[in-house]
């Protein structure tokens, strides 16, 4: 029985999880390292990058902040509507990508909401940056916040009391207590929102138009260049989003022993 | 610096945690807010050191309202029951927070925070484990250097929140004797809450006892042992023999039997007849209010304890008793028991 | 008697909870209500012409059903992975742990093109497979499957801390009191993380129904065959065609909250389950 349930388990997630990866490597090298190279150093690759990096980095930044203000207000407080606010933080996991896109280009489209005021003023949002960033940050919006408000809740609110009997403004009591102790928590949540952002797709596929070498972030250009069967381009992009979410993986795991050792030090 | 509390009234959601209590703390005293969980001390504390505020009602320290001021302009000592230490500073950072984040003006120098830090260090006798982080001290040593953490802001008056209660039972009693001397050292004005009778007794000048957010009692610890005001404080300090009677008539009655006691000021009604285990004089069958038969007897120290059944009151009634060794006592005397000092309670 | 102002022990809360408010409405809720706004312009007639249009409707029963079915295999792969993860010893335990986030992690883009090629008629399992005559890539076969995928960490995650805690008191008393190992399972362990395996159950469904990245590419997306209801809303929007991709988004919306409220009642029910025997 015991054999059984362990060879079934590790052949489930070899042939799901651990072939696909594999696979993945395998193709970008297929023709070689060289060619491997060059293909990321295609100038729309290139570009690609960047602007994945621009709109991951807006994403995080604002979903950092929002996650902080939103946890200190949720886990520090007690108020009423606590269970239905922390419901509508985490809604945009519970939406699929499509719909996430969706709602912006019925906001700033040619017929949306907002669209023909800004066509009229010249601003530019849907099939450019603007939107790319507005999609993702809505993907990833409870990342953060959702990451902090448990660990908040469960360190309570004593050692804060006691920085503000001792004297301490709120601003200083916020730096100096309870942001070091949430520090690991807080960048577990930034490490799950960035490997998110710069890997959405469906999202960011609705709203910025698939301009070649302006809003093409790098999951676009891998459909792209994946559907001009350009495999090993294809791959190679890939490779290097499936190695951020390897990086991500394996810095995850340290940043859990260590969020679990500032939860109870009195075990060490 | 004296503490005064006027009226105060306090309500979780329909639960009333303070039910209009009036308080008036001396300077340099050491008083004990005394009670069961749930009876408002800590929530009294915790208004008076600013992290809670009331429905209504007035706090001052040092005839100035308190309640305009935040926690961090009241200067007033607090120590958390869990210790609330700073999990990611070391014992110096801990006592240094509160001179470091003085305002620009008035902060001390480095060296001079050095020195003070050193000298509270020195205070609780912890000067050795300035380097440690609290993770790795005992709790004795945590509730110390949250003390110290406490003193360091040279409070006006330190509260201190069931400052034993995570502590087991040998190092709370020597913790005890530690504070009572530390107080009369410093002597700076302190409240403390406690759900231990015996701490709040051998520790406090001045105790308050408290029931369901109201004061019960206000005295000396002999005070409140001895001459309790009300059911309550009776039952909850010391261990007493509790007998449901009735006052009619200023007689005392226990079913149908007239006792020979003075019904002292209860009124007429169903009350409570409150004596103290040590306070029944045991004689020969016939020479005290109540008859009984020893069932059980129990020797350990100076005293011995026993269960007795009470007789001829319709219906056999449980009581323990504390007598001297010197009274032989056997499983199956038949006794009189004469109460000495007793209490009668209008049941309210 | 001076009045007293409600305060509390924490400062900034009405800051922080002004702007917590504020930046979610402005991010998330008007967004979400500009859709049913945009609903609202279609007639109720039109509304459900467009959903119950064949190739709609279709689209619907391919995202659903197959979300469905995949769900229930996570449901019982996931339960047996997390029992040989919690319960057994064997070497590489940990990598394998670990590897169950991958499909968390990687970007659906990365994975839609790895399945696919994996799959295909000439892919290191495709080509095995349709030896045997089984056809798996650009057929609901492999919309399945990419499901399966996807779905598969939420299943593990959610039951894995509830088995983990599990009081191997429970398990002994039940042994001493004379239940067989089947039994034990039955009906001590099973009814224990029934809430944990809804939830991972729920989770897995929601994500499957709305996934996109890592279905399309595989899916060969034939109208009526294997189109999938947001690849549906894509080419409806890629047609200018916005009151019908709204349609399509809000029957999925109002599924997305209908999960999220059965999440709710299960956490409830679950809490107030343990409370009662705590």
């Amino acid at each position: 029985m015991r054999l059984l349930i362990i060879g079934f388990a590790l052949t489930f997630l070899t042939v799901f999880v651990v072939l696909p990866l594999i696979l993945v490597f395998s193709e970008a090298l297929a023709k070689g390292v060289a060619f491997y190279l060059s293909a990321l150093a295609d100038d729309e690759a290139l570009a690609a990058i960047k602007l994945t990096l621009i709109a991951a980095g807006i994403s995080v930044g604002l979903n950092l902040v929002f996650g902080v203000i939103a946890a200190w207000a949720i886990a520090k407080f007690d108020f009423p509507g606590k269970t239905f606010l922390i419901t509508l933080i985490d809604l945009p996991f519970s939406v699929s990508p499509v719909i996430s896109g969706l709602v912006f280009v019925l906001l700033f489209g040619a017929q949306g909401w907002f669209g023909p005021w800004l066509m009229a003023h010249g601003v530019q949002i849907l099939f450019a940056v603007p939107a790319i960033v507005l999609a993702t940050t809505f993907v990833t919006f409870p990342f953060v916040a959702r990451e902090l408000i448990p660990l908040m809740q469960e360190q309570g609110q004593q050692e804060e009391e006691a920085a503000i009997s001792l004297g301490a403004s709120g601003w200083t009591t916020f730096w100096r207590v309870t942001l070091p102790n949430i520090k690991w928590g807080l960048l577990y949540g930034v490490l799950l929102c960035n490997a998110r952002a710069m890997g959405e797709f469906g999202a960011v596929s609705v709203v910025s138009g698939h301009i070649r070498g302006e809003t093409n972030t790098m999951p676009l250009l891998v459909e792209i260049l994946y559907n001009e069967y350009q495999m090993v381009a294809a791959f190679a992009i890939a490779s290097l989003l499936a190695l951020l979410a390897l990086v991500t993986l394996i810095v995850k795991t340290v940043l859990e022993g260590r969020i679990e050792e500032g939860l109870h030090p009195d075990d060490h | 610096m004296t503490i005064e509390v006027r009226n105060i009234v306090k309500e979780f959601g329909s639960f009333r945690a303070l039910d209009n209590v009036d308080l008036r703390v001396e300077t340099g005293e050491l008083m004990a807010l005394l009670g069961p969980s749930g009876s408002g001390k800590t929530t009294l504390l915790r208004i008076i050191a600013g992290l809670e505020w009331p429905d209504s009602g007035v706090v001052t320290i040092d005839g100035e309202d308190a309640l305009a001021h935040g926690a961090a302009e009241r200067h007033v000592g607090f120590v958390f029951q869990h210790y609330a230490l700073f999990r990611h500073m070391n014992v110096f950072e801990n006592v240094a927070f509160g001179l470091r984040v003085q305002p620009r003006k008035i902060r001390k120098s480095e060296a001079e925070i050095k020195k003070r830090v050193g000298n509270l260090l020195d205070l609780v006798q912890l000067g050795w484990l300035a380097d440690r982080y609290p993770s790795q001290l005992s709790g004795g040593q945590r509730q110390r250097i949250a003390l110290a953490r406490a003193l360091a802001i040279e409070p006006r008056i330190l509260l201190l929140d069931e400052p034993f209660g995570a502590l087991d039972a040998k190092v709370r009693k020597e913790l005890r004797a530690w504070l009572r001397n530390l107080h009369e050292e410093i002597h700076v004005t302190s409240i403390f809450v406690t759900h231990d009778q015996e701490e709040a007794l051998e520790v406090a000048n001045r105790v308050v006892v408290m029931d369901k957010g109201r004061i019960e009692q206000i005295g000396s610890p002999g005070d409140v042992y001895e001459r309790p005001a009300s059911a309550f404080v009776h039952g909850f300090i010391g261990e007493s023999i509790v007998l449901p009677v009735e006052v009619r008539d200023g007689r005392v009655r226990l079913g149908d039997r007239d006792l020979d006691l003075i019904a002292q000021d209860a009124a007429a009604g169903p009350s409570k007849l409150f004596v103290r285990r040590h306070d029944v004089a045991v004689g020969p069958s016939g020479s005290g209010v109540f008859e009984g038969a020893v069932k059980a007897v129990r020797a350990f120290g100076p005293m011995q304890r026993a269960d007795i059944v009470l007789g001829g009151l319709g219906g056999d009634i449980l009581i323990e008793i504390d007598a001297p060794r010197d009274h032989s006592l056997k499983v199956g005397d038949h006794i009189g028991l004469q109460p000495q000092r007793y209490r009668i309670f209008a049941d309210r | 008697m001076t009045a007293v102002a409600q305060r509390r022990s924490l400062p900034g809360f009405g800051l922080t909870m002004g702007l917590t408010i504020t930046w979610l409405s402005l991010m998330i809720l008007i967004p979400l209500a500009g859709l049913f706004v945009k609903t609202a312009e279609l007639s109720f007639a039109e509304f459900w012409s467009t959903v119950t249009a064949p190739r709609t409707l279709h689209a619907l029963k391919i995202s659903f059903g197959l979300a469905f079915a995949a769900a229930c295999v996570n449901l019982i792969a996931g339960l047996l992975i997390v029992w040989a993860l919690v319960r057994y010893r064997f070497p590489g335990r940990r990598i394998f742990d670990a590897i169950v986030d991958i499909p968390f992690a990687l970007p659906t883009a990365v994975a839609g093109i790895a399945l696919t090629t994996l799959f295909a008629q000439k892919g290191w399992l495709g080509a095995p497979l349709a030896a045997l005559g089984i056809k798996v890539a650009f057929t609901p076969l492999g919309i399945f499957l990419a499901m399966i995928f996807i779905g598969i960490p939420f299943v593990v995650r959610t039951v894995q801390p509830v088995l983990l805690d599990l009081d191997t008191e429970l398990e002994e008393a039940a042994e001493c009191l004379g239940a067989s190992r089947w039994q034990t399972i039955w009906r001590v362990i099973l009814p224990s993380l029934t809430p944990a395996l809804l939830t991972g159950f729920a989770l897995a469904f929601a994500r499957a129904v709305g996934e996109y990245g890592s279905v399309i590419f595989i899916a060969g997306n034939l109208p009526n065959v294997s189109e999938i209801a947001p690849l549906l809303i894509v080419i409806r929007l890629s047609e200018f065609r916005y009151a019908d991709a709204t349609a399509i988004a809000v029957v999925m919306l109002v599924f997305s909250f209908l999960i999220i409220f059965v999440l709710n009642r299960i956490q409830h029910w679950a809490q107030s389950r343990s409370l009662a025997t705590a």
